[in-house]
């Protein structure tokens, strides 16, 4: 038998994700790359997943799947990780999913190195993982002692590949499903924004120096002519509750071409959060603020005198 | 309801870390430790329950490679009435697995309880898995990223926080929930509870003492490398007499590197 990776996510989106880079891995590797499908009426989803470059997609579709739920989910696929035998699965690190990785290397009795946001293949064909550690102030790299190896990939972290027409196989899998141990009560959906802040070419953001929550105006204006959108750290949603989210490592990890940090101290949990922004700006009055180690161009100064300049100069350039 | 078990890591004081510049290595030898942030909140919430529906028992379970005494003080002076520290040299590597597994094997020799709260990840290591590891070797039910719950009878009501939707969940006891940080903002002790704290007991056991076999503990990860991400950034100062030219400049910087224009 051909050796596997095999990915799974509760979310469509992020499976198309993961099999962007797991097709290179595979590729690398000379395995199949197969991705399970689990739900109730899933099956229209099996082609774009083989179109996503998947050879095979093990598909689950039953009326007790219709929702997540960890039990039922957990049992398809340890029976499907036992009867196929795949070196590597990748499952999507979601609120859902990570629980799902942890589980299932715990019945398989193996390792699991959650949210790796890079994956790469080394000279001994080792999978090498990358996270985020201690706060942000390492990155790990890490391999495993033990197969199947588990790994789990954060949403947005790599590209879907171009749909392409290609052929795979389907394979309508069978498994024998766990009882749920917890009953849903309700389900409330979220007010969740249309634009996402992770897909912002431009974010202009805003830390502890804004002094009003009505000051986020200036930033707007900004992110306005930028055509980007407004972020802020963790304080200002945590402590003063302008907010609900934040940028930052325990919260929207972003990759823009260009952060602008107004009045951003620059601790290192908000820093883990925009590492892999293209250009950094900081604005502080602090000249001392550990944002400008980090940052390609810092302006010591007050946010409220350089924003509306800098709103003005913009202005003349773009228009 | 007769007893909660809260399991509480001593992290690493991640806000106090600090870094050799020149190898990028962390200073992790004498780093200050702390009870991990998320840990906190689910003590917190345990406490929360026994002043609601009072006559519970609160025990913390610690898994640690060096004493975690001092710390563990502060749980108790939180209101946790008995903590035990599982304490052994050969905890030194072990990864989530072994930690889980430690910890399962604890829980089991401390006996019946209701309900097991954890901390979603931890302060430190930040990988998020040792309760679902947990919640499986105990073969419990568990409710993950927990943001609010109440006990109701035999059975607890916990809402979940999912990036689309809020969830909430029954489940019956015993059950395992781990919580978010918004769930609540852990008290800080008195000098009254710190001073009452001291005559509360921790146990300590060893490896021994849980009878845990080596090869359990045996890490299924290998760590290559941590190092501090390098910054390579260019650290522009940009200056001028006024915040129009300060602006200008940027401005003109910006068009350079080529992230201006839509």
């Amino acid at each position: 038998m051909k050796s596997m990776i095999m990915v799974y996510s509760e979310k469509h989106e992020l499976t198309l994700e993961i099999l962007g880079k797991g097709r290179e891995i595979a590729d690398k590797l000379r395995t199949e790359l197969a991705a399970v499908l689990i739900g109730y009426n899933v099956q229209e989803k099996a082609n774009e997943l083989i179109k996503h470059g998947a050879d095979k997609v093990f598909l689950v579709d039953n009326q007790a799947l219709m929702h997540f739920q960890i039990e039922p989910y957990l049992s398809i696929l340890h029976s499907l990780i036992t009867n196929y035998k795949p070196e590597t699965v990748l499952i999507g690190s979601t609120r859902n999913g990570k629980p799902l990785a942890a589980r299932l290397a715990t019945r398989l009795q193996t390792g699991c190195i959650p949210d790796c946001n890079r994956l790469s293949v080394d000279e001994r064909n080792r999978l090498v993982c990358e996270r985020i550690t201690y706060g942000g102030n390492a990155v790990a790299k890490m391999t495993f002692k033990t197969k199947p190896q588990i790994a789990t990939i954060p949403p947005r972290t790599f590209e879907k590949l171009h749909p392409q027409e290609r052929s795979g196989q389907i394979i309508k899998f069978d498994a024998k499903i766990e009882e749920p141990k917890t009953e849903i009560i309700e389900t409330k959906p979220l007010q969740v924004s249309a634009v996402r802040i992770e897909d912002a070419d431009v974010i202009v953001s805003c830390g502890r120096g804004l002094e009003k929550k009505e000051d986020t105006a200036l930033l707007e204006e900004l992110a306005q002519i930028l055509n980007g959108q407004v972020g802020n750290t963790r304080p200002l949603a945590e402590d003063r509750k302008w907010f609900t989210e934040w940028v930052g490592l325990s919260g929207h990890k972003v990759k823009p071409k260009l952060y602008i940090a107004c009045g951003i101290s620059g601790v290192i949990q908000h820093v883990a959060g925009i590492r892999d922004a293209k250009v950094i700006v900081a604005i502080n009055k602090d000249e001392n603020a550990p944002i400008f180690e980090v940052a390609d161009y810092g302006v010591v100064g007050d946010l409220y005198q350089i924003l509306p300049a800098l709103k003005e100069a913009l202005k003349k350039q773009l228009h | 309801m007769n007893r909660i078990i809260v399991c509480l890591k001593q992290a690493i004081d991640v806000s106090q870390l600090k870094v050799d510049p020149s190898t990028r290595q962390l200073i992790t030898a004498g780093a200050a430790k702390k009870i991990s942030d998320f840990d906190k909140n689910a003590l917190e919430e345990a406490i929360r329950i026994k002043e609601k529906i009072g006559n519970v028992e609160i025990l913390t379970v610690t898994v640690a490679s060096e004493d975690a005494k001092t710390v563990l003080r502060e749980a108790l002076a939180m209101g946790a009435d008995k903590a035990y520290m599982i304490m052994d040299p050969s905890f030194k590597d072990v990864d989530t697995l072994g930690t889980a597994y430690i910890l399962a094997e604890a829980i089991k020799k401390i006996g019946a309880f209701d309900l097991v709260l954890c901390g979603e990840t931890s302060l430190d290591s930040f990988s998020g898995l040792v309760s679902s590891r947990l919640a499986e070797l105990l073969g419990l039910a568990h409710v993950s990223s927990v943001r609010k719950v109440s006990v109701e009878g035999d059975a607890v009501i916990a809402e979940r926080a999912l990036e689309d939707s809020i969830e909430t969940v029954k489940v019956k006891m015993p059950a395992l929930i781990s919580v978010t940080r918004e769930i609540n903002q852990p008290r800080i002790p008195s000098l009254m509870m710190i001073m009452k704290a001291s005559k509360k007991e921790i146990v300590t056991w060893t490896a021994a003492d849980l009878k845990l076999q080596k090869e359990k503990l045996d890490a299924k990860i290998e760590v290559m490398e941590v190092l501090a991400p390098k910054t390579e950034r260019k650290r522009v100062k940009i200056t001028g007499e006024t915040a129009q030219e300060i602006a200008e400049k940027l401005v003109k910087a910006l068009v350079e590197e080529g992230v201006l224009g839509r």
